[in-house]
């Protein structure tokens, strides 16, 4: 009785709890300004480390790359010299090779394993929350103490997993000392770090799929691999989409990993554009080359990201 | 409370810059000047000795105090490039060797040194650290490389030991017989890089560089020759670099443990071998048409941009001159000081193991020179290393190797 004379009021009256709507006609010249300011004091945090250390170094860097510099003398004006001498020299196409070989052998590793794993771990395992933390351990350690743990492992004479292919009677190759397994070597090490990361976005993406999608395919007689690319793949393609996007950029500008692991070498066999970089500005005193091929970098992440972005209509289904 | 600390620390942080910038502006006219010395010459082992050189200096001194910063060897030439390029290089710094000297010198990073007193340098390394008769860095330390050998594993073989008559074969051929590959112990070691690779080329009566310092000069029947030297020992004499040779310190540890019959590397590795059980003693390194040995010297260099050069030059001249540096130096075994007192050197001779330091004099006579192109100096440095890697590994020939590395070279010395 009371219940209902209740449940009668509530409706009988006007809601209490309604947020007044913003009157905007009755904004004061005072009110706006003190608007903007509000929203420019909430920016500040993300825009002054944006402005200083991203927008401020990109435009200094173009100022640069129009410039020959060793770092000590001044700067001397060379206009888009450093762009043709770049553009002729074959070592640029190199680096750049690599960089697609690494993002190649990375990219299908990391992203099938990350979703192997995923899968594993979003059934009622006994466990999985300390099995999520352990994969996750590796993408919050430093790439300086994983890259020389991988050089152990991976060292030709005494390394463990070449000791294990000589049990198997395999003579195991040279790995990071060999120019030819240079790169699948760093390949290995970058998979095994970013698994985790994929691991745990393509974990909430599963969580968010509704179970009785599953159970209506079940009912249908859809087998586990029917249900995987026909629910599970489709429906994860926005989290999928993510992975990609965020491991391309990552992958065109691999860096730590190379430096820790191989340098660049064995002659040059794993420089990457990035390393290259690196080396042109703080090695070889070619700052303005080393600022060139920086842009050259940039136009072509973000050509491969808008590229992405366009395509993402042909195969991202959201909701 | 929590935000009170946090604005606290900040207040303390923002106070902490203000307050050193003040203090770097503006010279204080009476209290002790601190001057800044970043180095790499103390790092792995000597912290201690330089630290004794600081306080000699400073007792000597009251009115300076010199803050010094050691940074390891490899990261060295790119922290102190990154300081010259923002600005903020410290008052006297190190400059590894008089390849890195050029480069600075003629992007006048480096302040006239004037008044040093000469005579008391070694004149040939004094004369390294000179651009057109003025002085722009003193040298602090000379070292050089020779021949290590084990005495047990010689003796064992029935083999004499080497001597500075040696030449290539006569190294040839004792390590062929002191390898025991089943045992596990190499008769050689040579690294195969840049720094050995211009030195044997000498030995070789061949050269790194035409004469005019414009065009690769390597690629010469005596220069396969001599990068056949180097290359050879690998998989014969000497580990490869699947077995983990090149890596660092594996060559040394391999000596100490006394699976290593003959090593070549520099007199700075004597503190290393010093608790080593081995019995071991050096020799000058053999030649093939001639002797000549890689030298290595260090120099200490004032700022241009400082702010304290009297008081920085003091301290450059200190460190690389004083009776007590020198000391120091001898008693610890340290890189030798480059002074031209004889005398004072002469005590080196009887300071214990190695037994014949006598060679350490020796090699110094001989000194192939080193090349120096200036910015692209370590570009070429890895080129050539790289492709003797190359041929080392049998991925390429020597001649092959030579050529791919003359063809980079001569790009990198075309500009």
């Amino acid at each position: 009785m009371s219940v209902s004379n209740a449940q009668t009021s509530l409706v009988d009256r006007a809601p209490q709890f309604v947020h007044s709507k913003p009157v905007r006609d009755g904004r004061t010249r005072n009110n706006k300004a003190r608007y903007a300011l509000t929203v420019l004091a909430f920016l500040l945090p993300s825009a002054i480390p944006l402005v200083l250390f991203v927008l401020g170094p990109m435009v200094a860097a173009a100022w640069v790359s129009l410039n020959q510099w060793n770092l000590l003398a001044p700067m001397k004006w060379v206009g888009l010299g450093n762009y043709a001498k770049l553009l002729s020299d074959p070592i640029t196409g190199d680096v750049f090779l690599h960089t697609v070989y690494y993002i190649v052998g990375y990219l299908p590793l990391v992203y099938i394993g990350g979703l192997a794993l995923a899968l594993a771990l979003n059934t009622a395992l006994k466990g999985r929350s300390f099995l999520r933390g352990i994969y996750f351990l590796p993408v919050v350690t430093s790439w300086i103490v994983v890259a020389l743990v991988w050089r152990w492992l991976l060292s030709p004479s005494n390394g463990i997993v070449n000791s294990a292919l000589a049990f198997f009677g395999v003579h195991g190759p040279g790995w990071w000392t060999d120019p030819h397994w240079a790169m699948p070597s760093i390949i290995i090490a970058s998979a095994w770090k970013d698994l985790g990361f994929v691991m745990v976005i393509l974990l909430a993406g599963l969580q968010a799929i509704p179970s009785d999608m599953y159970d209506a395919a079940k009912v249908d007689g859809a087998g586990w691999w029917r249900r995987l690319f026909s629910i599970t793949l489709p429906l994860l393609s926005p989290s999928s989409f993510f992975v990609l996007v965020i491991s391309l950029i990552n992958g065109f500008q691999v860096f730590d990993q190379v430096y820790a692991m191989t340098g660049g070498g064995p002659n040059g066999a794993s420089e990457v554009v990035v390393q290259q970089i690196y080396d042109l500005t703080f090695r070889y005193g070619r700052a303005g080359e080393a600022s060139a091929l920086s842009w050259m970098l940039f136009v072509v992440v973000l050509a491969v990201t808008v590229i992405q972005i366009r395509g993402q209509k042909r195969w991202v289904t959201y909701g | 409370m929590n935000r009170k600390l946090m604005a606290a620390i900040g207040l303390a942080g923002v106070a902490a810059l203000a307050m050193t910038g003040c203090a770097s502006g503006t010279p204080s006219s009476n209290g002790p000047v601190t001057i800044t010395y970043s180095n790499f010459i103390s790092n792995g082992g000597n912290e201690k000795n330089l630290a004794t050189i600081v306080a000699a200096f400073e007792k000597k001194n009251p009115d300076i105090k010199v803050d010094v910063k050691t940074l390891p060897y490899d990261t060295y030439g790119t922290a102190l490039q990154t300081d010259l390029a923002a600005g903020t290089p410290a008052d006297v710094f190190d400059i590894n060797g008089p390849s890195s000297y050029g480069p600075y010198q003629a992007n006048g990073v480096l302040a006239e040194l004037k008044g040093v007193s000469s005579s008391a340098y070694n004149a040939a390394l004094l004369d390294s650290y000179a651009t057109g008769g003025k002085q722009y860095a003193l040298p602090t330390s000379f070292s050089d490389v020779v021949l290590y050998y084990n005495k047990d594993l010689f003796d064992a073989a029935g083999i004499t030991y080497p001597t500075s008559s040696w030449t290539w074969a006569d190294e040839t051929a004792a390590a062929a017989k002191l390898t025991d590959k089943a045992a596990g112990v190499w008769g050689d070691h040579q690294p195969v890089t840049y720094n050995e690779y211009y030195k044997v080329l000498v030995q070789n009566g061949a050269s790194f560089l035409s004469k005019d310092g414009k065009k690769a000069a390597f690629n010469t029947p005596a220069g396969i020759e001599a990068a056949k030297w180097l290359v050879d020992k690998s998989g014969t004499t000497m580990p490869t670099i699947a077995d983990g040779q090149g890596t660092a310190d594996y060559d040394t540890n391999l000596f100490k443990a006394g699976k290593l019959a003959m090593l070549h590397t520099g007199i700075w590795v004597f503190g290393t071998f010093a608790d080593s059980p081995a019995n071991w003693d050096i020799a000058v390194e053999p030649g093939n048409k001639t002797s000549a040995n890689a030298v290595f010297s260090n120099g200490i260099g004032v700022s241009a941009t400082s702010k304290h050069k009297a008081e920085a030059q003091k301290w450059a001249e200190f460190m690389s001159a004083s009776d007590f540096m020198v000391t120091v130096r001898l008693d610890s075994g340290w890189e030798l000081p480059a002074i031209s007192d004889a005398k004072k050197l002469a005590t080196y001779l009887d300071k214990g193991k190695p037994a014949n330091r006598q060679a350490v004099f020796d090699a110094a006579k001989k000194i192939a020179p080193a090349p120096s192109i200036g910015d692209n100096q370590s570009a070429m440095q890895d080129a050539i290393t790289g492709e003797l890697i190359e041929a080392q590994a049998g991925r390429k020939s020597v001649q092959q190797a030579l050529d791919d590395a003359e063809k980079k070279i001569n790009t990198l010395l075309a500009g």
